[in-house]
């Protein structure tokens, strides 16, 4: 359907800032000391706002607030709209309670996976997703014969992650009233303004954190009222360059980063299945019928699964990433695609891909080799590595509930 | 009298090519063109003082960057200068755009159809998967399926294992991909119809067909697998014009000591014993050569330069059957000032890109209708660029050169041939559709060159006018281009070989059928060239 001739004028004014500010660059934008954006899914993001390094500890020691409302966001609603979910998602969307959010993924029919998110289920018709990258067709296509409507809303909700030990003191003191009773992967709507802001207990980080959706136009109010709240609780905002820190010690993977969307591959040989990414898990093969399904089983049976993500920890201090994973320091063995020196664990992680039987059925005698480029120099490293559980870390005050007033 | 290694027949981009490999190699070689310049369809003229025409071919991308280097043609001269995007107008008004940054495009599109946004990435990732396939294809000879010589074996076997290389689902694309019409193809993944008459055009461009004809969504594919300096994809403008690919050419050619005769229009190919020994031109010189090489098309050169007698029935009959058909015009207009378009936004880049006026899949479709009818489009849709916006040195500061690029245009208007009268009534359905668009239009015009399919085999000497020396439609591609079991650029008459746009692996500038058709005839020479690039690698 042709949008209609005024609403496309309206819009053509789009050209003149190819990198679209988000409802709160504002106030990031006078917040940041370093002036070093990026470009996310169009909008003009921070890398850092004020050090990179120090916006990493406010994570883990205060709050730190961080812009995701480039996230893609796809409202999802209708009588149908769990059925239609449940063909779509690999996992088992019945099992996900009004006022409840999962992390899950979607197939296309070979078993690749397309993309992961979240699905946040807002009432018992009404849904989020919220993802990296764009699935409209996908899902429009998908919804042939299901009675449900989609609408992408990325533009109108904006979206704050407020993470950190001290975030549930912030919201706190915010006058979000029964905020101390919302357990993980919970969500719940809170008065905002005239209007309402959606709070989870959801994050990127692996520490107490927590999700805040509102209407692009109440975004500064809800910005203000936080900053207000948190001037006593350390709150300082980030940009992406601390997160993913946070994320990798949270041994979180993100899409066409760690593993490549189905859609985006030009090699046919690059996209993964759920198993190959680390996402087993989510698959609730008990489902009849889910997209990729038959193909998952099958790979399964035959045993024809190729790839394996898995957590490494590396001798030394120097982070791999980039780096190649050799067996017995000769065979090659697979990929790091995120690597940092996790100030929490106090050890050098990585987060790889292996070809298997590596990772699987050989295990032992890993190693990577660094590339340290120091002073025009490259310093080669050959470095054991050792699969490790992921996360790498875990953080108590995660999951406490009510959380701690620190 | 001065016997040549090599006699070309045209100094077009490929045969000139062709010349510039041959002549490295330790060849003497001698181009013979017809005019009184060289360059065939890549030409700049000044035909009104101050300006220069891209009089044919009009914008770069195909151009093989291997062969640029090869033959050094950036010493010589060429540069190519990429161009962003460009726009269709709609004729409510509004205009719909293509803009090299990802989210601006995204966001263009989404003016339209958020679904189309969307889908316009996996539509990008399809075509580039295809065009992966056929890149390194372009610059090898295509294997004859019908010889067992160990080479074309191991051709075909190259073939297979590329083809092996897909999934099953993309080799199943494949196969529709190259037999599918654009129409269709594009239905596949968009629901606006502005969207599929922009990103169609390059499925029927130089083409006898419709967007709803089989075959077309090749024809796109074609259009992509061109690059600039990386950009896989992008289009550019040489700068100084088309005629800076083939000057340079002709500079590198005669740097290395090649010779070039200009107003030598040869009539005939001289064989003696069945072999091919020189040529003599229109004025009954004779010009001798051990080897012959024809840069025309595959018609001009047998139906018109080699005796018939001298070539198997079979062969003539698929030659005067290739599908070679006039399909378009062109327009070259001086003009005094930079046209405006009130519905585009003020400094907009679609200014310097391709500029469209056909909104519609059915106008496009009604279009080709009249050209069945034998009849050029009331209604035609043109390929309108303004290089002059990005290169300095083809008019006049202030002033600018159009090129438009116009479809529907019958090689006969009803079965008669073409008169002036004619000529200049296509020339008003042109101006008109533009000053639709673009008022004060017509008082902008200081010259104008229009070239209906007569004035293009007049001049150029391409049959009918056909810009690509031969539809690129699956039936005429690979090992059926020209013919069968001649697509290495070998004739029937030992001594005589074929370089232009109708063999391997098409039309465009492209330059890829003179350099194959060099290492050919240096492969049967037993010689071996200076320097010839293999095909970058597509990784």
């Amino acid at each position: 359907m042709m949008l209609e001739m005024n609403t496309r004028r309206a819009l053509q004014s789009h050209i003149a800032t190819p990198r679209f500010e988000t409802p709160f660059h504002p106030r990031i934008a006078t917040l940041s000391e370093t002036n070093d954006w990026y470009a996310w899914a169009g909008y003009k993001a921070p890398h850092s706002v004020f050090d990179e390094e120090l916006e990493y500890f406010a994570i883990r020691s205060t709050a730190a607030l961080f812009d995701i409302s480039p996230m893609v966001k796809y409202r999802i609603a209708g009588p149908d709209a769990e059925r239609y979910l449940n063909r779509l998602t690999v996992r088992n969307v019945a099992k996900l309670g009004t006022g409840r959010v999962h992390y899950t993924a979607w197939c296309d029919d070979h078993g690749h996976v397309l993309d992961d998110g979240t699905l946040f289920r807002l009432s018992a018709d009404t849904f989020r997703l919220c993802c990296q990258e764009r699935h409209l067709p996908w899902l429009l296509d998908s919804a042939i014969g299901f009675d449900v409507e989609i609408e992408e809303e990325t533009m109108q909700i904006a979206g704050l992650a407020l993470q950190g030990p001290t975030s549930f003191a912030v919201l706190s003191k915010a006058g979000f009233d029964g905020i101390e009773r919302l357990k993980p992967f919970q969500l719940a709507e809170f008065a905002h303004q005239s209007g309402a802001v959606t709070i989870s207990r959801t994050g990127f980080t692996g520490d107490l954190g927590y999700e805040l959706f509102v209407s692009a136009e109440a975004a500064l109010s809800l910005w203000d009222r936080l900053w207000t709240a948190g001037q006593l609780h350390g709150i300082r905002a980030i940009g992406y360059a601390a997160l993913n820190r946070a994320r990798i010690e949270a041994g979180f993977i993100v899409a066409n980063a760690d593993f490549m969307t189905a859609e985006t591959t030009l090699r046919a040989d690059r996209a993964r299945m759920p198993d190959e990414i680390g996402l087993d898990w989510l698959v609730d093969t008990e489902k009849v019928n889910f997209n990729g399904r038959k193909a998952i089983l099958e790979a399964r049976r035959n045993q024809t699964l190729k790839h394996v993500l898995v957590g490494l920890e590396i001798e030394g201090n120097i982070p791999a990433d980039g780096a190649i994973v050799y067996h017995r320091k000769s065979r090659e063995a697979g990929l790091v695609s995120a690597a940092i020196w996790s100030p929490l664990a106090k050890r050098n992680i990585a987060i790889a891909s292996l070809t298997r039987p590596y990772g699987t059925r050989l295990t032992e005698d890993l190693w990577v080799e660094i590339y340290a480029l120091r002073e025009l120099q490259y310093q080669k490293m050959m470095k054991r590595a050792r699969i490790v559980p992921r996360p790498f870390i875990k953080l108590d005050r995660r999951a406490a509930t009510p959380p701690g007033l620190f | 009298m001065k016997k040549y290694d090599v006699v070309m027949i045209g100094g077009g981009h490929n045969g000139l090519v062709a010349a510039c490999y041959l002549q490295r190699a330790g060849l003497d070689v001698l181009v013979l063109e017809k005019n009184d310049w060289v360059g065939g369809a890549a030409t700049s003229r000044e035909l009104t003082p101050g300006f220069l025409y891209s009089n044919c071919s009009y914008v770069c991308s195909l151009f093989r960057p291997e062969i640029m280097r090869d033959l050094e043609l950036p010493k010589h001269g060429l540069q190519v200068i990429a161009y962003e995007g460009g726009a269709v107008f709609t004729r409510d008004g509004d205009y719909i755009a293509s803009y090299r940054d990802h989210d601006s495009h995204r966001r263009e599109f989404a003016r339209y159809s958020k679904r189309d946004a969307e889908a316009y990435d996996r539509y990008a990732r399809d075509v580039t998967r295809q065009c992966r396939f056929i890149q390194p294809l372009l610059m090898r000879t295509a294997p004859d399926p019908f010889s067992f010589k160990p080479r074309d074996i191991s051709e075909l076997l190259y073939l297979g294992r590329k083809f092996g290389e897909f999934s099953a689902h993309d080799m199943a694309q494949t196969l529709r991909f190259w037999t599918m019409s654009i129409s269709d193809f594009l239905d596949e993944y968009f629901e606006t119809d502005v969207i599929k008459a922009y990103l169609a055009l390059s499925g029927i461009i130089g083409t006898a067909l419709g967007p709803m004809s089989p075959g077309t969504a090749y024809v796109l594919l074609h259009h992509y697998m061109g690059e600039v300096d990386g950009s896989v994809g992008a289009w550019g403008y040489a700068r100084g014009g088309m005629g800076a690919v083939t000057q340079a050419l002709a500079s590198s050619f005669r740097a290395s000591g090649g010779t070039i005769r200009t107003g030598a229009d040869v009539a005939r190919v001289m064989t003696r014993g069945g072999r091919a020994t020189g040529v003599i031109l229109a004025n009954g010189e004779e010009v001798r050569g051990n080897l012959v090489v024809s840069n025309a098309d595959v018609k001009r050169t047998f139906l018109k330069l080699v005796e018939e007698d001298a070539l198997p029935e079979t062969f003539i009959h698929r030659v005067k059957h290739f599908k070679m058909r006039g399909s378009s015009g062109k327009l070259n207009i001086a003009l005094d000032s930079l046209p405006e378009f009130p519905a585009l936004p003020k400094n907009s880049s679609c200014i310097r890109g391709d500029l469209h006026f056909t909104d519609s899949m059915e106008r496009m479709e009604r279009a080709y209708d009249d050209w069945k009818a034998g009849r050029y489009s009331a209604d035609p849709f043109i390929d309108m660029v303004i290089p002059t916006t990005l290169d300095p040195t083809m008019a006049p500061p202030g002033k600018h050169f159009m090129s438009c690029f116009v479809q529907y245009c019958p090689p006969q208007i009803e079965g008669r041939d073409w008169t002036d009268a004619d000529r200049d009534a296509f020339a008003d359905t042109v101006v008109s559709q533009i000053a639709d668009y673009s008022p004060g239009f017509r008082d902008r015009i200081l010259h104008m060159e229009v070239r209906t399919p007569r004035e293009i085999e007049a001049e150029v000497g391409l049959t009918e006018g056909n810009i690509f020396q031969g539809e690129l439609t699956f039936d005429q591609l690979l090992f059926n281009r020209p013919v069968p079991g001649y697509a290495q650029y070998r004739t029937p008459v030992p001594g005589l070989y074929l370089c232009g746009s109708s063999t391997h692996p098409g039309g465009g500038v492209m330059g890829a059928p003179g350099r194959n058709a060099a290492a050919e005839i240096l492969r049967d020479m037993k010689l071996k060239p200076a320097e010839m690039s293999p095909a970058h690698d597509v990784i």
